[in-house]
């Protein structure tokens, strides 16, 4: 009986955010009912919309290719950032040397590069995943070069007390002691690299969500199209910060909340 | 002999001042001795245990073992620490298992059972240390050092951090593995029961720059009777030395 009452609570609980939205969608419709003028489409418009994507197999298609190009862009970050940002913040010379030079690159919007990108790569998805590199480039390195200040001392102790070799020491003792703090960096860098693919689809390639949302507008006022990408782009961006939220909580990575 | 510290001295620069931390420090311990090194806190008892195992070099002096002079960190010496000392990201097996991986996996495995069972850790090996006491965190520490089988012990203020109960008990758990083990121990720490209670003889050590200020020998057979006469007599005398009797 207990059981089951608390059960019905925890329920009610996360219902709770399901009926705001309900409300608010609700609203929403009422608002647009008594104002007709195509400002804004309503929620039932966005729904047909969706559902117009979903047939014409576009939704698919689109989403496919915006997560493809932020895969390889941040991936491509996270694969020379981090071993780079480790090794600069390893050595404090390094990182004297380098700081500065970072701290002045990190201000400058990925956006901005969009003309080079365009001049470098031409338009395609390589300049997209250009862009995407550069904005996830900073952030990543500025994560692993501080990350291996906060290693204690006493973890190096131990890796040089039991002999190991400098390979077996980086992947034994230093990466595991900074991937609390990597994972919590790639998982903001993430949400930058969805922010930036969006704008770079817009300029510089013909699919993608980022590109439906430019082209339902050019190719005939679809509003209710427009509104239903920025729905998809937010509930892909919510998905993919759940998937790094899983993998921050692994035990053997999450060790930074109970062991410090 | 199995260690000879052979005048030792250590200074550390700071602010282009030279200050001296280790002074003529000259010390002989046997084999499989338990010596306790006690000293007011700060006085350079953690930075001796570092020249001793290879982490730090001493300015003038040298360490050596079994003849063969310390010149870096090396397995056959392990140094624990207090309790965040062992490896969060790592499960108890796992943590015991640091030093094996050389070792074929058979024999890894056998070595970390026989460790798990010396510190009474049955039924925690899949556990992270998160989950893990404070006293279990450092009897796993133990058994990481143990587990590579060194010749030589350095425990830095391992029970510090502990309430005085778990403290107790782990004294008597490490006196119990000391002598199924005989290692040689070095010991740091500044509670003149615990010197008292572990220790064939107590290297008592002046405030900043450390001095060996005198050397006391625990004639008491294990396991010791904390009230009977002879142990107050030593504890007083070592307080004495220290130049704290009766003064609380």
């Amino acid at each position: 009986m207990n059981g089951r009452g608390l059960t019905y609570r925890r329920l009610l609980i996360g219902l709770r955010p399901v009926a705001f939205i309900g409300l608010l969608l609700l609203l929403w419709q009422i608002a647009v009912a008594q104002h007709p003028g195509g400002l804004l489409p309503g929620p039932v418009g966005v729904a047909y919309g969706i559902v117009d994507l979903v047939r014409d197999g576009l939704l698919l298609k689109y989403a496919v290719a915006s997560l493809f190009r932020v895969t390889w862009g941040f991936l491509l970050a996270a694969v020379i950032a981090i071993p780079l940002g480790l090794t600069v913040g390893w050595f404090r010379r390094a990182e004297l040397a380098v700081n500065p030079l970072v701290q002045l690159f990190r201000p400058i919007s990925p956006l901005a590069w969009i003309p080079l990108a365009i001049l470098w790569f031409g338009v395609g998805d390589t300049a997209a995943i250009f862009l995407i590199f550069v904005g996830c480039f900073f952030p990543l390195l500025l994560t692993a070069m501080s990350a291996v200040h906060t290693v204690p001392e006493m973890y190096v102790d131990v890796g040089r007390n039991f002999g190991l070799s400098t390979r077996e020491f980086v992947y034994r003792v230093l990466y595991p002691a900074v991937m609390p703090q990597l994972l919590a960096g790639a998982r903001i860098t993430l949400g930058i690299a969805w922010l930036v693919v969006v704008a770079a689809e817009m300029i510089s390639v013909n699919s993608g969500l980022g590109f439906l949302i430019v082209d339902a507008r050019n190719a005939g006022n679809r509003y209710d199209l427009v509104i239903a990408g920025m729905v998809l782009i937010g509930l892909i961006g919510l998905l993919l910060d759940l998937g790094m939220r899983s993998l921050e909580r692994m035990k053997s990575f999450q060790w930074s909340e109970s062991g410090e | 002999m199995k260690l000879r510290i052979d005048h030792v001295f250590k200074s550390f620069a700071r602010d282009g001042a030279s200050i001296p931390v280790l002074d003529d420090i000259d010390l002989e311990v046997a084999e499989g001795e338990f010596i306790c090194l006690v000293g007011p806190s700060g006085c350079g008892k953690s930075t001796l245990l570092d020249v001793m195992g290879g982490f730090m070099k001493p300015t003038s002096g040298t360490v050596t073992i079994d003849g063969e002079v310390v010149t870096g960190p090396d397995p056959r010496r392990i140094l624990v620490f207090q309790e965040r000392g062992v490896f969060p990201w790592l499960t108890v097996e796992g943590n015991i298992a640091f030093g094996l991986s050389k070792l074929p996996r058979a024999e890894r495995e056998a070595r970390v059972a026989h460790y798990v069972r010396m510190v009474r850790l049955e039924g925690f090996e899949k556990s992270y240390p998160s989950d893990l006491s404070g006293g279990m965190k450092q009897r796993l520490q133990v058994a990481r050092a143990l587990a590579v089988n060194p010749d030589v012990l350095y425990l830095d203020e391992p029970f510090g951090a502990l309430d005085s109960v778990t403290r107790l008990i782990m004294r008597a758990e490490l006196m119990r593995i000391w002598q199924t083990e005989r290692r040689t121990i070095l010991f740091v720490t500044h509670d003149i029961d615990e010197a008292v209670q572990l220790a064939d003889r107590v290297v008592v050590l002046s405030s900043r720059p450390a001095k060996i200020k005198d050397i006391l020998t625990i004639d008491l057979p294990h396991p010791r009777n904390i009230s009977s006469p002879r142990y107050l007599e030593l504890r007083d005398s070592l307080l004495d030395k220290i130049g704290l009797a009766y003064s609380v």
